[in-house]
């Protein structure tokens, strides 16, 4: 069985629920557990990079819109400082987002090297 | 003397090739398909579990490219292995059938992007094919299509969605003209795709943040544009990082949405960024990339740039190995073959074919299945005129291009609805109302030219409005669905619910996925590809066999001899035997044994009644007497001619096929020759058949025939008309009957 971010099963998207209107947008929204369980199929088919890919993907899951456009448009070039970009890495610990916020912490590594800090 | 050349250079100038840049190699400018001497040498040092230097560059030095490579990206428990591999041992496993795709996947791995590209530089034309064949992930090939137009009008949008899954492309990518309509052409395709097909994914190309966001509201299943580049500088001109693209990739798995990766050659030396590097090294770079940021698969083989590789030595050659990269990557192959790179027809079909036989994860990131004035990627390799080009290339070698033959009646019927559905979709949501001429516009146009009425083209307020309202209201597929389904479209609200379950179950975020037309969803976990040489991988079904051998041009004997029943009447009639003539001013037209009773129209098109109305008309001029006879025992026309003169008081007989061809005969020549032949059947004129009968009746009174010349044509002729020539042949093979002898014939004319 699968459920969707709502906890809904997946069996349950059927048109006679659709035409009651009992369907939402949650109800089609991938659940983090679905994508831990995607990450270990991917370990198993020899591409752990796609496996964390995934990781990261679940904990992104848990956000809202706002917040994953926020975070990508952080990590473009010249956009945050190295005190943004940490700060940054620290609320996504809060999340939590353990495995994001590391990325995070890297590129500002990076970009401070390179340049690429605002 | 003229500076001119000659005119058979002019002429050769005159050719499309010319039309074509060709560049000259130049390292400087990276103008260089395979190989720079600026390229580093591969190289790898490990220190403390940890890359210390790459590609003879030291960690310290890294660039946000190199950092994400070596932080992430390669196999530390192979480098060692993999990287002391000689390169032409390492070159041989990627061709050797022996070696399983899994093992040059492991070894890969291991790699520095230096070391890759060297490896795969190895590799020939006809070895790329068959490292392809080999290396692929998805077993069965499939194919992409662009549906767009200049106008973004979401009645043409549907309706050329719902024909490209009809032809059988399992993604179909949309971009936009007007940034802010892209919401509006992501609903439009959404509904014409679901029309037509259950498991059709969906992408609408913009830039990358607008783009995510459709993602996530679920307007698009998939994302395919979301570019990386060789160099720092480069990513960094595109407004993003190798990190700021890895959380991209996140996002969009993150809500279920399937995504690769565009690079390709030529775009580092496009934007003046190429280092003095090859575009192989480059490209491997980006894959290596790719692999390292944890996307699925990537789309290359010189996009965008297609046309700058294919101006240099080896390009064209480059732009395989490149596809081949991200195979050996385990990764996706999406393998360019889509803006078009040549004006040439003969060049682009040179640079798909070796991919088409090979069979990739999508042969074609875009085939233009739209008119190429309405490609708002910019015309493709391949496009809707060539629809036909290509079902028949993969019927003459057997292979699965992932197209297929739709029934001309099932298109018509598909594009309707298409239509129909999205203008009561528009409706019912509150986006648009289309007048029913409109409509009627969509469903048989060719192109977005045809909606231009009196030379006014539709409002591009509407789409603009209707793209607004979606965005909005955040309204989402779901809400599409509901539409659909309140305005009657139950099975297409269905495909279009069952492709927002799909994401919830996300098997179709591993590598390679489509769905196929039952939603199984095939990748490379599902259907991994298993070739290992001669007898294995990848075959056909018998009912996909079927549909790549039956394109709808296909005829038998039996269709052909309907058509030529339909011809029939009772102009012919057996008069009894025929005995030989003794009028010197006789000559007789003999008739091969089909003539009026099988064969009733000759490959030209002209009734055979008319043809020998020719001939006789022909003879009369002359003052002969003519006589038809019908050679019921032969059907060679020299025996069918040379009978018929030995049955005439002159000796001069005419000969007829029921397929044209003529001769004129003289009784005492033998079988094989003949006084005048006309060969080309389908391109005899009623003249020359009168002239033909003329100069029979001048050989019959001994006086000089002016001879007739056989029409000429530089058209493939006998590709045109072989097949019906066959089936004529056999129409009349069934009428032989030594037996019946030879009849005299009355034809009523």
């Amino acid at each position: 069985m699968t459920r969707a971010f709502s906890g809904r099963d997946s069996e349950e998207l059927t048109l006679d629920r659709l035409a009651r209107e009992e369907l939402e947008a949650d109800d089609v929204r991938i659940h983090p557990d679905t994508l831990e369980h995607q990450a270990a199929v991917a370990e198993q088919h020899d591409n752990p990079q796609l496996a964390a890919n995934f990781r990261r993907a679940a904990e992104l899951a848990l956000m809202s819109e706002a917040d994953v456009l926020a975070l990508y448009e952080a990590l473009r070039p010249h956009r945050a400082t190295a005190e943004e970009l940490e700060a940054l890495a620290t609320r996504l610990e809060g999340v939590p987002a353990p495995l994001c916020a590391a990325l995070v912490r890297e590129a500002g590594d990076v970009y401070a090297r390179r340049g690429l800090l605002r | 003397m003229s500076d001119q050349p000659v005119g058979r250079i002019r002429f050769m100038d005159q050719q499309r090739v010319n039309l074509d840049g060709f560049a000259h190699e130049d390292v400087g400018l990276g103008l260089v398909a395979m190989a720079s001497p600026h390229d580093p040498k591969p190289s790898l040092v490990l220190r403390d579990g940890r890359v210390a230097e790459m590609d003879g560059r030291s960690a310290e030095d890294f660039d946000a490219l190199d950092a994400l490579i070596a932080g992430h990206g390669i196999d530390l428990s192979v480098a060692e292995e993999a990287m002391a591999l000689d390169d032409v041992a390492f070159a041989r496993l990627f061709v050797d059938p022996a070696v399983p795709r899994a093992e040059v996947v492991r070894l890969v791995s291991g790699t520095t992007p230096a070391k890759l590209a060297q490896v795969i530089a190895l590799l020939r034309p006809a070895e790329l094919t068959m490292a392809m064949t080999k290396m692929r992930a998805r077993r069965t090939p499939s194919n992409q299509a662009h549906v767009t137009n200049r106008l973004d009008d979401p009645l043409l949008l549907a309706a050329d969605a719902a024909t490209a899954a009809a032809y059988g492309f399992r993604e179909v990518e949309t971009t936009v003209p007007v940034l802010a309509d892209a919401p509006s052409n992501a609903v439009a395709v959404t509904v014409g795709a679901a029309i037509a097909s259950p498991g059709v994914l969906v992408q609408c190309s913009v830039e990358e943040a607008m783009e995510l966001e459709m993602g996530i509201r679920g307007l698009v299943s998939y994302a395919e544009t979301v570019s990386l580049y060789g160099t720092e500088p480069v990513f960094v001109d595109g407004d993003d990082t190798p990190y700021s693209k890895a959380i991209l990739a996140a996002a969009y798995a993150s809500r279920g949405v399937k995504m690769r990766v565009s690079s390709g050659a030529g775009a580092e030396v496009l934007m003046g960024g190429a280092e003095q590097c090859s575009m192989l090294y480059l490209e491997s770079r980006c894959v290596s990339l790719a692999r390292a940021m944890g996307v699925q698969g990537v789309q290359n083989g010189g996009i965008d740039g297609a046309s700058v590789a294919a101006s240099v030595p080896r390009g064209v050659r480059e732009l395989m190995a490149e596809n081949v990269m991200v195979m050996a990557r385990n990764l996706e192959a999406c393998t360019g073959n889509d803006a078009l790179m040549s004006e040439s027809d003969v060049r682009r079909t040179s640079r798909t074919l070796p991919i088409l036989l090979a069979g990739s994860d999508y042969v074609c990131s875009g085939f233009g299945s739209i008119q190429r004035y309405d490609n708002m990627f910019g015309p493709s390799q391949w496009n809707a005129e060539d629809f036909d080009d290509w079902l028949a290339m993969q019927r003459d070698w057997g292979v699965d291009g992932g197209l297929r033959t739709a029934a001309p009646a099932e298109v018509g019927r598909l594009r309707r609805e298409a239509a129909e559905a999205c203008r009561d979709v528009y409706r019912y949501l509150g986006l648009a109302d289309f007048t029913d001429d409109h409509v009627d516009r969509a469903v048989d146009a060719v192109g977005s030219k045809d909606l231009v009425v009196d030379g006014v083209e539709p409002d591009a307020m509407v789409v603009l409005g209707a793209a607004q309202a979606i965005r909005s209201s955040g309204l989402g597929s779901l809400e599409v669905a509901r539409a659909l389904q309140e305005c009657g479209y139950e099975a297409a609200a269905g495909r279009v619910l069952d492709m927002l379950a799909a994401r919830v179950h996300g098997d179709h975020l591993q590598t390679a996925a489509i769905f196929d037309e039952s939603m199984n969803v095939l990748s490379l976990v599902t259907d991994p590809n298993d070739y290992a040489g001669p007898g294995t991988g990848y075959e056909p079904s018998a009912a996909r066999q079927a549909e790549i051998d039956g394109i709808r041009q296909a005829r038998g004997v039996e269709d052909l001899r309907k058509d030529q029943a339909l011809l029939a009447d009772d102009s012919f009639r057996v008069v009894g035997p025929a005995a030989a003539g003794s009028d010197p001013r006789e000559v007789v037209i003999g008739l091969s044994p089909g003539i009026g009773r099988t064969v009733w129209q000759t490959l030209s098109g002209l009734s055979v009644v008319d043809t020998l109305r020719e001939l006789l008309a022909g003879l009369e001029e002359e003052g002969c007497l003519a006589r038809v006879v019908r050679v019921n025992g032969t059907l060679d026309l020299g025996m069918v001619g040379l009978t018929a003169a030995r049955l005439a008081g002159s000796g001069i007989g005419i000969g007829l096929q029921g397929k044209g061809t003529a001769l004129i005969h003289r009784r005492d020549l033998p079988p094989l020759a003949n006084l005048e032949l006309y060969s080309m059947a389908p391109i005899i004129t009623p003249d020359l058949y009168r002239l033909l009968g003329t100069n029979a009746g001048r050989h019959a009174k001994g006086a000089t025939p002016v001879p007739a010349r056989n029409p000429y044509t530089d058209e493939a002729i006998e590709a045109r008309y072989h097949t019906s020539v066959i089936a004529l042949v056999a129409l009349e093979r069934s009428c032989v009957d030594r037996s019946l002898g030879n009849e005299d014939i009355e034809v009523t004319r």
